[in-house]
């Protein structure tokens, strides 16, 4: 855990009163609501549909008990008993007033947890891998990087005004659980041949109506230039970035336009005459910010303890332990992933009460840390083996133990029609439905790993483009209908997804996913062969015409 | 619109003299690129100071050959969101080093006075009257600062940042 100081609080209660002011402001007619719009965006206040939303940020993806609690109270003391996870380390209350909202986010304040820059033309909330600092084999944690952008990026003079918004993502580990590729700076952190550490600078990527994946414009940049060389991309984004068609006015855009390399070169020039000044970081500030990050203090412990390998010979704990478990660099000890995806509810709420037992259990068996991944799951980081057992009974009473973590029924879906204001059709609903004609668990077991992506728009915060099938709402003639696309991920192997056919209605979509399965099942080279590799073999056109035919 | 330099609100002296109108003698005039750039060498003779306008769409760096024949340089703000105008104060203070008088023009409003100031403008031309009477709330708005900014004041990254602010005033202290 990352452990603010006077500092950051300082900050935040700065932040809050300005905040105040603004609404003040706002309210006297001071402000329009053309001027005040971006100011209560980059405090995280958006007006959806139906009402405020506040969206929080979990910097990195990292929350303590306290916080989560936190938030819990806020849930239900001002809002509907429950709060939204997204796929970008957030979660979004959907139902506060407006006249509650400088109450709702003091309380917030008082834990360290806020909405800046969650919104708006600003560096957003930077994430990354919600394993990060447990997972064996990475090259360093990289929230430390993740911490020292947020810092850096906070009220930033220069760059709070930008062209558009602007999305930084870290991976440290072989396996990219940050999808860097799709966002609009992707940085993975490696060592070179010399052993020094270093991040891959990936730029452009990006869905949206317009999706691309990132392109490498730095194999390799020395970690310690990591502000510098971000403050050249900022800088010549800022200047030429397009500002005359909010379409085209994100990164992804000018890279295309003028190409990675010329764009790199830009870069590379501006980088020129500023790494050598105030923003290159020393060993000391580095290891500063390092040691600010505490890590539990972990017993020495043998990994399958007696108490584990009683508890598997429980079928129920055993599936989960396969689903829901995964290997720590502590011996000894584990990560657990907390689904929440259970058969019938919209993907990534959690109620009041469930953050509550969530953040008790943290407390009992994890250290008080909790993380958020971009899967729209919770997770425990650090777990003992020996407590599996008893945390699973506690999750599982609370309906948080569904063993379906990267099976098809644990799918990212947007909020879409039911709440947002520019969908164009329901995602949620589909998700649903989707899940229940899965709800067989040693069906789904058989199928394997498999994700679903839907979105209802194209505005893709349900990121269709790179689900292994990616489902997009569309209006035709006042109805809802949805493409599909086949292929995509959003791993190290990062691409796009690509169009099955036509558009089917929403009634239809559901018998479409489970004809695309059974044709996976029919069509894999055995077992082991995953949905995604099969299509990555065959291409399409197998799924499309028995699909097609089929409909 | 009320001029505010370094907090107080001053007289402004140069006059904005549009394209096509002819350029009173013995008067400090503020006028657009386009026409500074195609009278820069009969400029040269001019004995009172000239102030130029530059749009944000241009690129800052075309300015350097002529910053000895400037007294005033405004960056505009076509609209408040629109920020290429932080990146060019910045680089001309601290890349090409014009250490004049730096002025924001057009939208702009009480909520981006501290960036301004950050980004190393020192004359804002603030849209709203009750906007000017709040600069200096508006501008100790904040007590600490995460990132580095103008060169001499700069408060610095991270845990070196302690102590220190935008204006030197020690982190904590009440004003």
């Amino acid at each position: 855990m990352y452990v603010y100081d006077e500092f950051d609080r300082a900050f935040l209660a700065e932040r809050v009163a300005e905040f105040r002011d603004q609404v003040g402001r706002r309210l006297s007619g001071a402000l329009s609501e053309d001027e005040f719009k971006p100011l209560r965006l980059m405090n995280g206040v958006y007006l959806q549909l139906h009402a405020y939303m506040l969206r929080i940020a979990i910097p990195y993806g990292t929350l303590n008990s306290h916080q989560l609690r936190r938030m819990a109270h806020v849930a239900r003391r001002y809002d509907r008993g429950y709060g939204h996870f997204t796929t970008r380390q957030n979660i979004q209350f959907n139902w506060i007033k407006l006249e509650e909202l400088p109450e709702a986010m003091a309380a917030l304040a008082e834990v360290g947890v806020h909405g800046i820059q969650t919104s708006g033309n600003c560096i957003r909330n930077v994430t990354t891998d919600q394993w990060a600092g447990a997972t064996p084999g990475e090259y360093d944690d990289p929230r430390i990087w993740a911490e020292i952008l947020r810092q850096y990026s906070t009220l930033h003079p220069e760059f709070t005004y930008l062209p558009r918004k602007f999305k930084i993502a870290i991976t440290a580990a072989p396996q990219d659980r940050a999808a860097i590729k799709v966002h609009d700076v992707g940085l993975r952190l490696h060592r070179n041949e010399a052993g020094e550490l270093g991040f891959e600078v990936l730029v452009g990527g990006g869905l949206g109506r317009t999706p691309f994946v990132g392109k490498l414009v730095r194999p390799f940049l020395p970690a310690r230039d990591l502000l510098s060389y971000i403050e050249a991309i900022m800088r010549v984004y800022n200047q030429y970035g397009r500002r005359d068609n909010i379409y085209k006015a994100r990164i992804k855009i000018l890279v295309h336009e003028i190409g990675a390399e010329e764009f790199s070169k830009a870069v590379e020039a501006e980088w020129e005459a500023i790494r050598e000044g105030a923003l290159k970081m020393t060993d000391e500030m580095i290891a500063e910010i390092r040691g600010r990050f505490l890590y539990p203090d972990f017993a020495t412990l043998a990994d399958n303890p007696p108490e584990l390998a009683e508890a598997l010979k429980d079928a129920r704990f055993a599936t989960w332990h396969a689903n829901s478990v995964h290997t720590h660099k502590v011996p000894g000890h584990a990560i657990v992933t907390i689904s929440l995806k259970p058969v019938g509810a919209p993907p990534g709420d959690a109620t009041a009460d469930q953050m509550d037992v969530v953040a008790d259990l943290a407390d009992r068996y994890a250290f008080g840390e909790i993380r958020v991944g971009h899967e729209q799951n919770l997770c425990l980081p650090n777990v003992a083996q020996k407590d599996l057992p008893a945390l699973w009974a506690a999750l599982d009473a609370a309906g948080l133990a569904t063993p379906n973590v990267n099976h098809v029924s644990d799918i990212i879906a947007c909020p879409g029609l039911d709440y947002c204001s520019l969908a164009n059709a329901r995602a949620i609903p589909v998700a649903q439905e989707i899940a229940k004609r899965f709800s067989d668990l040693d069906r789904s077991r058989g199928i394997g790993r498999l994700h679903i992506n839907i979105s209802g728009c194209i505005n893709a915060c349900g990121h269709h483009h790179v689900g292994h099938i990616g489902i997009l709402g569309v209006e035709k003639n006042g109805q809802e209908f949805y493409q599909i696309t086949l292929g995509g991920r959003a791993d190290e192997k990062a691409q796009l997804g690509t169009l099955l056919g036509p558009a089917v209605s929403y009634e239809q979509v559901p018998g479409l996913i489970e004809d695309v399965v059974e044709t996976y099942l029919e069509l894999r080279a055995g077992p082991q062969e995953l949905f995604i590799d099969t299509v990555a073999r065959l291409g399409v056109e197998p799924f499309k015409e028995r699909v097609y035919a089929a409909h | 619109m009320p001029l505010i330099e370094n907090g107080q609100i001053i007289e402004d002296r140069f006059l904005r003299v549009a394209d096509e109108d002819a350029l009173p003698e013995g008067v400090p005039v503020l006028i657009g690129a386009d026409r500074f750039l195609k009278e820069a060498a009969a400029l040269k003779g001019r004995q009172a100071p000239v102030g130029i306008i530059w749009p944000n769409n241009r690129p800052i760096a075309d300015i350097a050959p002529y910053l000895d024949q400037l007294s005033l340089i405004a960056l505009n703000f076509p609209t408040f969101r629109d920020g290429r105008a932080y990146s060019q104060a910045r680089l001309l203070r601290e890349r090409l080093g014009w250490t004049g008088p730096l002025r924001a023009i057009g939208q702009v409003l009480r909520d981006q006075f501290l960036l301004m100031e950050r980004s190393g403008f020192d004359q804002v031309d603030a849209v709203k009257p009750a906007d000017a009477d709040a600069f200096d709330e508006a501008v100790h708005r904040y007590t600490v600062f995460y990132q580095p900014a103008t060169p001499d004041e700069r408060p610095s990254l991270l845990r070196q940042r302690l102590g220190r602010t935008v204006s030197g005033v020690p982190a904590g202290v009440p004003k």
